[in-house]
């Protein structure tokens, strides 16, 4: 974990928990009543059938978001919580940009430049069109600033999704979850093994 | 979805039978061991009060006059008995009703089933008559809540309910059935009993490295001090904890809902913890080498300032929930598990000691204590009554062996230091969230938990008026309570703030009281009034030896304080006397 635990940074939750009514509410309660902003929420299906997959970002502590990770995961319908800085994923997000097509066309260095950020045409119509471009939040960032002067119509900006890089997935813990009787792996707290790490004196 | 519980156990006779959503319900009740459901009927559960009229033998309905009054209630009787409550209210108000004591009971960990009535399914989300969105507005005060739409959902639904209610850390759970669903025909599968949820790990597996280390740090220990608190109850863990208690000789204090899982009179119980708890614990929190949390959770009213709380000590936490861990005091051994299994692990592990220097510490503490504050309250000389004494005469004369309920204030903070509890479940008292209105109906629910034990309900001028309607719920079942109420004419416990911390400005705290002894009269209740001390134990003695209920009004002083006191904001070591 961080080695600067009273920094606050931008955090990835990944929680995996049951396709549940409500439980988006259950668990957004839990950093409203912190005062604390979501700056981004995903909800997808995971690797396994049935099995959702929060990705959450936060602007907070280690201290934080450890204990808001616990929260979460005591939850009944939630499986399993983890929480990591951005060094430790893989994320991207997805961002649409709507602009005129007559200056598109008019001028080369647009072309260029959208050539430049990887985004592709979506979209062509007569009046606009779209582009697309997936990336961090800095290249999506960018390319706001840079299609302003040439009247961006409209722009959106997706959640962001995040892999864990050092995560081999959900389907062996998944299975002893199952269990009535279940291994050390799936009950021992996980938090606790990471103590070294996360202790804050 | 609602697929994942893999029961086991059958419970009753029946196989497939097409009955009713709400015949279905009250079936489930049965098939849980459930015995006395606290209630209020309305439009949207009428299909399941009306199954109901067929069960009256087997299922006791107990009608409060308030669905909060109903809540508390089945509070009550949790808390006295180690059961599940179970409350029936309908839609809308009748649900709203029930949040005050949700809330009370998911920051006390009392396991409740509430049952609510909804409107059709099909009206849901239309603003329909008494519709309210009463899952989301319990999402934060339970610790589960389900809505229900189709009959079929139903046995699963309850019997989730009444595993994570009582499973892990117990807490409320909420099932909103719709009236469709209630009256719905359908087949009806023997009930079975749910064991486990995969997303749900009530029970950690122990690591014995942490016990270890628990234990080390222990025999090490010169200093070391005992924290306990209601997971020791909860844990129904009281033997174990005695024995670890006794073979380490470590002196131990409370919280006020851990009170009575070690008995009052038992030599290394040291006393109460906290912003009005005894001087030693208190002080001496700041001095031990080695504290040992048990099933307690570092409330801010235990712990005074947190940033000077205990620093030089090396912490033990022992908890069943791992979100209590590092929470708000950091630990240096956590040891996450059900305190049934890792106390007596501990114990094993622990060196048999006595500690008798530090011990002797208390004991000084106590001493000095006893000249400034104990002695007068409880033995006054000055002319008036004082509520100490009130609950010195009661301990006199139910030995410790009473139920004994409070509501909120100063008689609950007088009551927690004096009252003597021989047993645990016996101090029954709204800890964390504080809920004023609170005694009367629990001690209703204390006394269909416990009918074999006095119950005793103290409640300051306050309080009672919160919740005074419940006294028809007295008369007309006839429930035994003994009610005190220790009358300052005040909101004491704010006057006792405004006083210290806000310069006497006594800005509404001035309450009125009815003839508290007429009303109670009214209600067909035995009731007095006493003002002189002469008068006192005969009356307390009047009251206990009444056939049924009484209720016993007593004028106390009107401006006594509590002390000891951790002022807010100041850290546990430096609590004022006076």
């Amino acid at each position: 974990m961080s080695e600067h635990p009273i920094e606050r940074q931008e955090y990835n939750i990944t929680a995996y928990t049951e396709n549940q009514i409500g439980l988006l509410n259950r668990i957004a309660i839990i950093f409203s009543r912190r005062k604390i902003n979501i700056e981004s929420l995903n909800t997808s299906p995971s690797e396994i059938d049935g099995i959702h997959r929060f990705n959450i970002v936060i602007h907070e502590t280690e201290e934080v978001v450890r204990k808001i990770a616990k929260q979460i995961e005591k939850q009944v319908e939630v499986l399993k919580v983890y929480y990591n800085t951005n060094q430790e994923v893989i994320w991207q997000e997805m961002a649409l940009y709507k602009v005129p097509t007559d200056i598109i066309a008019e001028k080369a260095s647009v072309e260029r430049l959208l050539r430049e950020f990887g985004a592709r045409a979506v979209v062509i119509r007569k009046d606009y069109t779209v582009f697309e471009t997936t990336g961090h939040r800095e290249e999506t960032d960018r390319l706001i600033t840079v299609l302003q002067p040439y009247g961006l119509i409209e722009f959106v900006r997706s959640a962001r999704i995040a892999i864990i890089k050092h995560s081999d997935g959900f389907n062996r813990k998944l299975r002893e979850f199952e269990r009535t009787e279940p291994g050390s792996e799936v009950v021992e707290n996980e938090f606790l093994n990471r103590r070294d790490e996360v202790f804050e004196m | 979805m609602l697929t994942k519980a893999e029961p086991t156990q059958l419970v009753p006779e029946t196989t497939l039978q097409t009955m009713s959503g709400a015949e279905m319900t009250l079936r489930a009740l049965l098939a849980e061991g459930v015995d006395t459901i606290f209630g209020y009927p309305g439009g949207a559960i009428i299909p399941i009060y009306d199954a109901l009229y067929d069960f009256a033998g087997q299922l006791n309905h107990v009608l409060v006059r308030h669905e909060q009054g109903g809540i508390h209630a089945a509070q009550g009787y949790a808390r006295a008995s180690g059961k599940v409550g179970v409350v029936f209210a309908t839609s809308g108000p009748g649900a709203t009703n029930l949040v005050t004591g949700l809330a009370d009971a998911q920051i006390d960990s009392t396991p409740l089933v509430c049952i609510t009535g909804q409107v059709f399914a099909h009206l849901l989300g239309t603003d329909a008559f008494q519709e309210t969105d009463i899952i989301n507005i319990t999402t934060p005060v339970t610790k589960w809540n389900f809505q229900v739409t189709e009959a079929s959902q139903l046995p699963e639904a309850l019997a989730k309910a009444f595993y994570i209610a009582r499973s892990g850390r117990p807490g409320p759970v909420l099932i909103d059935i719709t009236k469709n669903a209630q009256l719905q025909q359908c087949d009806f599968p023997e009930y079975k009993v749910c064991h486990h949820i995969r997303s749900y790990r009530p029970a950690p597996i122990v690591r014995p490295e942490y016990i270890r280390q628990a234990a080390e740090l222990i025999n090490q220990a010169t200093r070391p001090l005992v924290l306990w608190g209601q997971g020791i109850t909860l844990g129904r863990a009281e033997a174990e904890f005695r024995a670890f208690i006794e073979k380490s000789g470590i002196p131990a204090a409370w919280t006020i809902l851990g009170a009575g899982a070690l008995p009052t009179g038992h030599p290394l119980n040291v006393g109460m913890l906290g912003m009005h708890g005894n001087y030693g614990p208190n002080v001496l929190t700041n001095e031990c080498d080695v504290l040992i949390a048990i099933g307690m959770r570092f409330d801010d009213r235990v712990t005074g300032r947190l940033d000077k709380y205990a620093r030089q000590a090396r912490v033990i936490h022992l908890d069943i929930d791992p979100t209590e861990i590092d929470k708000n005091v950091a630990t240096t051994v956590p040891v996450w598990g059900d305190c049934k299994e890792t106390l007596p692990l501990l114990t094993e592990l622990v060196e048999a000691r006595i500690h008798p220097e530090w011990r002797q510490r208390f004991e000084q503490f106590r001493a000095e204590e006893v000249a400034a504050v104990i002695q007068e309250e409880l033995f006054p000389t000055s002319e008036e009554l004082t509520m100490g004494e009130v609950v010195q005469q009661l301990n006199e004369l139910t030995q410790g062996e009473a139920i004994v309920v409070t509501d909120v204030g100063q008689h609950q903070m007088v009551t927690c230091r004096y009252a003597r509890f021989n047993h645990a479940r016996s101090n029954i008292t709204s800890g964390g969230l504080g809920t004023m209105g609170f005694a009367l109906p629990a001690a209703i629910g204390a006394k269909f938990g416990r009918p074999d034990r006095t119950v005793v309900a103290i409640i300051g001028d306050g309080g009672i008026q919160m919740t005074i309607q419940e006294l028809g719920t007295i008369m007309q079942t006839g429930v035994d309570v003994k009610i005190i109420i220790l009358n300052n004419q005040f909101l004491g416990m704010v006057r006792q703030w405004q006083e210290l911390f806000h310069e006497r400005r006594y800005s509404f705290v001035n309450i009125g009281s009815p003839d508290y002894v007429t009303v109670a009269s009214g209600y067909s209740i035995a009731g007095k009034r006493v003002a002189d001390r002469s008068k006192l134990r005969r009356s307390l003695q009047e009251m206990l030896q009444h056939p049924g209920s009484f209720l016993l009004e007593v004028m106390v002083t009107k401006e006594n304080n509590i002390f000891p006191m951790v002022p807010q904001g100041c850290s546990v070591s430096e609590i004022r006397l006076r």
